[in-house]
């Protein structure tokens, strides 16, 4: 690993809406109305990945992890903050950074035979020549555990993780240096889930890539992942390496997120959950966005956002708590 | 031991399709004690869901029940007639589905689906069965139920809608409630809810629990019992700490390793080979066979039910030994 990180991001943040409707800026300009303020998705969040390093990124839905791995890969432009690569903020093409989606289904083409829906990116950007593309072809397919005597054939004509491997092929075509895993194993069987997580690892050690891994499954984000971010409506709540996260969270909502997790060595267990819903988005609760659900709030957490800081070496938290206990 | 609530013999269930019989149930036999929790697990197309459907008869055609028997508390299910089943189902035996906004009327209040629910099975007034519904809505642990009750369906996250598909399910005191994958959909801090919920609930009321889902580590929790299902069999049962510590059957201990374990970080994790066939191209003997590590030539016969004093059953050849 190099010292520089292979990406950075600053001060990321992105706002859906805001603007409101012609009609509902101008009941606000005569300050009939309130101003619309939009959904900040994402919320000032800044993260680096070293080369060569698995970031895991957990939250329950609507916690903005999704929207983050989108403007990672470039699908999405942030509101504000920058995403640096390797130090510098622009390069020519978005291909060093791809993206793996949740659902075989719709993210391939239904019209398409594999072999184009594998082969098109890498033609139109001349990283094969036409006498090498087939070879080039076979060659990711075999290497994603696809036999490449299914070139030919359409994307439903598979089953579910085999079109997730089709989807990970595709995704190499353009030898990136980044896989942005948006839920990547969620929607698969328990013993599918393991072939793919596998294919991952290996992938991993063979090209030497790096992975953001977004998912709401804790026990496969731990299994891959070298550093965890917890997000919480938009803000990252705690950061750290994954065992220590894992075996004594700092933030009370990452353990309780960690507490709530089945796991099978607990048996016949009296379920103790977090209190009460995910707040919407639209309308966040003050100061810390966990207060109204989290068992130590106190009246500094209704008022003020707590920042995040570093509570060890390596280890972030978003916390008022941490002040009080080491000053 | 008590007579079981459910208790269901050889049930065979087929889908009669234009390429022929596809059979999706295979002699499935499970009882269930009064208020004790048995978890059926399986991956998608193990026939864990239409086992739920055939014992609530709410398979639709071309599902056909082709044999066996169901009972439940004595009475034979499947020689019910239309009105006598629909006496049964919701008061007797009620269901609940994975996807809450899918069971839900989207175009009713809260109020005038559950209303309606008990209207079903009881005379009772229209105020009074509002008053019912305020009451089990606040048993779920929904806030403000006198608000909530008049909201409609979409007007409530994920979580709330499954509480109100929960409350509806245990509305008339039922002997048996089958959850199908109830927490799937949901989020972690949410599925904890709703598993302490059902937890309580059942336990308070006796009820029986049939809990259908793909996750081992969810039932590890809250079951008392685990069935394991593959293509359309159960191909191993026992209680919770017997299946998952010392499993018999190789499909079992595949399952079980596949699932991460904070121990073995960053490593590979076991994989079973290949996939479930799909149930028309079924081999005649063993259906894990070709899957299978342990196979040998005896498994293209196919393995009958070795069983154990105390419910303790498998199906396969070759049975691992010992605890892991």
């Amino acid at each position: 690993m190099s010292d520089t990180p292979l990406l950075e991001a600053q001060n990321l943040t992105k706002v859906f809406g805001g603007q409101g409707s012609l009609i509902g800026r101008t009941l606000a300009n005569f300050g009939v109305a309130p101003p619309s303020r939009g959904v900040r998705a994402v919320d000032d969040v800044c993260f680096a990945v070293a080369r060569g390093e698995v970031l895991g990124v957990v939250g329950e839905s609507g916690c903005g992890k999704s929207t983050l791995g989108r403007m990672v890969a470039g699908l999405m432009q942030p509101t504000s903050g920058t995403i640096h690569r390797d130090g510098q903020r622009n390069h020519a093409r978005g291909l060093d950074r791809q993206m793996i989606f949740q659902d075989p289904f719709s993210s391939l083409n239904p019209r398409m035979r594999v072999s184009d829906l594998i082969g098109e990116a890498p033609r139109v950007h001349r990283i094969v020549s036409a006498e090498d593309f087939r070879g080039y072809v076979d060659g990711l397919m075999e290497r994603c555990g696809i036999d490449p005597v299914y070139r030919d054939r359409f994307a439903h004509q598979f089953s579910g993780g085999q079109r997730q491997r089709i989807g990970i092929a595709r995704a190499l075509a353009v030898e990136p240096e980044l896989l942005v895993c948006d839920e990547a194993v969620s929607a698969l069987d328990v013993s599918i889930q393991a072939q793919v997580v596998n294919l991952f690892m290996g992938l991993k050690d063979e090209l030497g890539l790096t992975y953001l891994f977004i998912s709401h499954d804790l026990g496969i984000v731990r299994h891959v992942s070298d550093r965890i971010l917890v997000m919480y409506l938009g803000r990252v709540v705690e950061s750290g390496p994954a065992d220590a996260l894992f075996d004594d969270p700092a933030h009370p909502y990452s353990r309780a997120l960690i507490d709530g997790v089945p796991r099978l060595d607990r048996r016949r267990v009296a379920y103790e959950p977090i209190k009460g819903d995910i707040p919407s988005p639209l309308d966040p609760p003050s100061g810390c966005h966990f207060h109204p659900r989290c068992p130590l709030a106190s009246d500094r957490c209704r008022q003020e956002a707590p920042v995040l800081r570093e509570i060890s070496p390596g280890r972030m938290s978003a916390c008022h708590l941490h002040d009080e206990t080491s000053p | 031991m008590t007579t079981p609530v459910l208790d269901i013999r050889g049930l065979c269930t087929s889908f009669m399709t234009d390429a022929g019989e596809v059979r999706a149930l295979d002699g499935v036999t499970l009882s269930v004690g009064r208020g004790e929790v048995v978890a059926l697990v399986g991956e998608s197309g193990s026939g864990k869901t239409i086992t739920g459907f055939s014992i609530n008869g709410i398979l639709a055609p071309p599902g056909k029940v082709t044999a066996g028997e169901v009972r439940l508390n004595g009475t034979d299910l499947l020689g019910l007639n239309a009105e006598a089943l629909r006496q049964m189902r919701g008061r007797r035996v009620s269901m609940i589905f994975q996807d809450p906004m899918m069971t839900l009327n989207p175009v009713l209040r809260i109020d005038t689906q559950m209303t309606d629910a008990l209207q079903a099975h009881e005379t009772i007034s229209r105020r009074a069965a509002r008053a019912r519904a305020i009451e089990a809505l606040a048993e779920v642990g929904i806030a403000a139920p006198e608000q909530r009750v008049r909201a409609y369906p979409h007007q409530l996250s994920g979580g709330m809608r499954q509480r109100v598909a929960i409350a509806i399910a245990l509305l008339h005191g039922p002997d048996l409630v089958i959850a199908d994958e109830p927490t799937t959909a949901l989020d972690v801090t949410i599925q904890g809810q709703i598993l302490s919920v059902v937890q309580r609930l059942c336990r308070e009321r006796g009820t029986s629990l049939i809990w259908i889902t793909h996750d081992l580590a969810v039932v590890a929790g809250i079951a008392d019992r685990i069935a394991v299902m593959y293509a359309g069999r159960i191909v191993e049962q026992g209680t919770v700490d017997e299946v998952l510590d010392a499993p018999k059957h190789p499909y079992t201990r595949g399952l079980i390793d596949s699932v991460p374990s904070p121990g073995a970080k960053g490593g590979m994790l076991h994989q079973i080979q290949g996939r479930m066939p799909p149930l028309t191209e079924l081999p005649d003997g063993c259906a894990f066979g070709p899957r299978c590590p342990r196979r040998s030539g005896q498994c293209e016969a196919r393995p009958d039910v070795s069983t154990m004093p105390g419910g303790r059953e498998w199906r396969c050849f070759h049975p691992l030994e010992g605890a892991s």
